[in-house]
């Protein structure tokens, strides 16, 4: 039965529109104004007339960004880091989220403590440095010296992953595990012909977290890595915004196109790929946020 | 593995069947805490326990060893030697940090200051934004309406800091003297409206302490309101309709279907998540602030994470940084545990 709205209703609804489209429009508008104003000619750019569209439109900008090999560089960088990063890092979260989602594991509490601990205590910055900076040792003295293994390995495991892990094993009806094992699966077949295809959303937002953690990383890789030529994308682009953006360093900048233009296009660069596959990954962001939201 | 027939079963008469025998549990739980019979589980479990050791290994080099490294907030640093064996300090670290009379201890005092305030306003101003998103998703009945806001809003919570920043400091720069170049598109739009006075866009709002605050917040609240909303929004969509309705023939408007309907439905949800934040009141994500401040937002921008960056890894002070982010670490796990039994009081769930 339809019934006709309230007053006070209808004026909620209009109001949640108006909020959300809003909100929407400034969710949305730094990222039109990026692609604007890196598409816009210099003195468009400079003296600020941009508010949406291109003005005098120029490609030279990402040319520019496309002939650096540096750039290219660090896109390859951060690829690669995100790949192995995501790989390694699900490899350990799988094993250990099985493991403990078993009741029979002895000290079972004392391994979920050792776990959880990190969350609430973190030694902090310094001594995480200095930690890494004996890895880095360690990792040139066994001959890995390249700065993005220590990145990719040490760096970038997250104790809630593998909980999120846990919590889909033990969902797993314990009457299939006996079934394959009574079929003569071993503990590793079951994992992978059992758990593995049952967990697959699960498995599918965890990898996700992982993949975007590693593809926006910053902070340690810029300490950690010291050849400029292994900089992941994130510290190019750092690096590139601290060059460019004092104004009056530009006074000699003689291009067609303006320095915050390369800056912008940067960012376009950057940020392409999430564009392209985030609309696909939404949904499981979704999900990952309430399954980690509350666990009896 | 444990078989049922292992278990000694007794006769119980008055049913007339066999059933397990109430002492086992005693026996099994003595056996238990006996080492040969725990070597005894894990040989025979061991690929099991060989799953655990990659996860283990992690965590213990590069979660718990740092943990160790804490011990050079009681020495003396020196890069040549291991943190055991440097000449020991005691507290004074401490002392220095506490003294409140040193320029080291000012600016540590002032950075402790700024991290709980910076998290405290976010609790103030960030925490309902995605209570009221979520509400508003529930008014928009459209499944693809709604999957598109929901789409635009999540969006920028995926870009990563240095993007973010990068945004934002290109957004409100300052404006060129001599080059001419206009200051950001929305310091324009704030002077157009008359927020801010054209000398202040002017000189650039990153470069300004007085908006260092606003702009760590209101960028917040972009990031994040969208996607946090899913939790209440969860929530929110898990009311039966009926509870609606009943509502609504009782005459109730809007406002009284929030107030009884929705928010009663949601409150467990909404004081989870308050005592989470609460929670994590001291620690400030360091990396959205190293790369926002500069020395002239020092005053308001500074927290105790980049405070220790400074000092520690870049003046090499490491025994000070140290001991600067120990204290802040411990208040704010002091701070989560605290949380958390209060949530499991409160509500019979624990987060963790």
């Amino acid at each position: 039965m339809k019934r006709r709205l309230e007053a006070s209703e209808l004026i909620f609804k209009i109001l949640s529109y108006l909020f959300l489209t809003i909100f929407a429009i400034c969710c949305l508008y730094p990222f039109l104004y990026a692609v604007s104003a890196a598409l816009s000619g210099r003195s468009a750019v400079e003296h600020g007339e941009i508010v949406l569209f291109p003005k005098d439109i120029q490609f030279e900008a990402f040319a520019e960004m496309f002939n650096n090999n540096m750039f290219w560089n660090s896109y390859t960088n951060t690829l690669f880091i995100t790949f192995y990063g995501t790989l390694w890092a699900m490899g350990v979260a799988i094993l250990g989220g099985y493991a403990l989602s078993k009741k029979r594991l002895l000290f079972r509490k004392g391994f979920n403590f050792f776990l959880v601990f990190t969350m609430w205590f973190s030694a902090g910055l310094v001594p995480q440095y200095l930690n890494y900076i004996n890895t880095k040792d360690v990792f040139n003295s066994i001959g890995i010296m390249d700065d993005k293994w220590l990145v990719v390995i040490a760096m970038g495991m997250a104790a809630m992953n593998i909980i999120l892990l846990r919590n889909a094993f033990e969902g797993v009806p314990s009457e299939i595990e006996e079934a394959a094992i009574v079929d003569g699966a071993s503990e590793f077949q079951v994992l992978s012909r059992v758990y593995l295809p049952m967990c697959k959303s699960t498995l599918a937002t965890v990898a996700l977290f992982f993949a975007i953690s590693r593809w926006n990383g910053y902070y340690w890789a810029k300490q950690m890595i010291s050849n400029a030529n292994e900089h992941p994308l994130q510290v190019f682009i750092r690096l590139k915004l601290e060059e460019f953006t004092d104004a009056e360093m530009m006074v000699g900048w003689d291009k067609a196109y303006a320095s915050d233009s390369v800056i912008y296009a940067l960012i376009v660069c950057s940020i392409i790929p999430i564009l392209i596959i985030y609309p696909f990954i939404q949904k499981y962001f979704a999900k990952g946020v309430n399954m980690g939201g509350v666990k009896e | 593995m444990k078989m049922k027939c292992d278990h000694y079963l007794v006769f119980d008469e008055l049913s007339g069947k066999y059933r397990e025998d109430p002492e086992q549990a005693v026996r099994d739980d003595v056996e238990k805490h006996h080492w040969s019979h725990v070597l005894r589980t894990v040989l025979k479990d061991w690929r099991l326990y060989l799953m655990l050791v990659p996860m283990l290994l992690v965590f213990l080099f590069w979660r718990y060893l740092p943990m160790y490294e804490l011990l050079g907030a009681f020495k003396v640093y020196d890069a040549n030697i291991e943190v055991s064996d440097q000449l020991y300090a005691g507290f004074s670290y401490f002392k220095m940090l506490f003294s409140g009379t040193t320029s080291l201890s000012i600016e540590f005092w002032r950075a402790f200051r700024n991290t709980f305030l910076l998290s405290f306003y976010g609790l103030c101003f960030g925490f309902p934004m995605p209570i009221i998103v979520a509400l508003f998703f529930n008014e928009i009945r459209s499944n693809i309406a709604r999957s598109i806001y929901q789409v635009l809003t999540y969006l920028p919570k995926f870009m990563s800091t240095v993007v973010m920043t990068s945004l934002i400091t290109m957004l409100v720069r300052q404006a060129g003297t001599v080059t001419g170049v206009e200051m950001g598109v929305i310091s324009q739009l704030l002077v157009g409206i008359g927020a801010i006075t054209p000398e202040v866009g002017a000189a650039g709002l990153l470069n300004d302490p007085g908006f260092f605050r606003a702009i760590y917040q209101i960028s917040g609240i972009w990031e994040t309101a969208g996607y946090d909303s899913i939790v209440f929004f969860a929530a929110i969509i898990a009311i039966s309709p009926t509870s609606y309705e009943a509502a609504q023939i009782d005459g109730a408007g809007k406002l009284a279907q929030m107030r009884y309907v929705v928010l009663p439905s949601i409150l467990s949800t909404i004081v989870i998540m308050l005592i989470t934040r609460i929670g994590s009141l001291l620690n400030i994500g360091y990396e959205k602030v190293l790369l926002l401040y500069n020395p002239d937002t020092y005053v308001t921008a500074d927290v105790v994470s980049t405070f220790a960056h400074r000092q520690g890894i870049g003046e090499g002070l490491v025994g000070v940084a140290s001991a600067a982010e120990m204290l802040n670490n411990v208040v704010g796990m002091l701070l989560v545990i605290g949380a958390n039994t209060i949530a499991r009081k409160a509500s019979d769930v624990s987060l963790y």
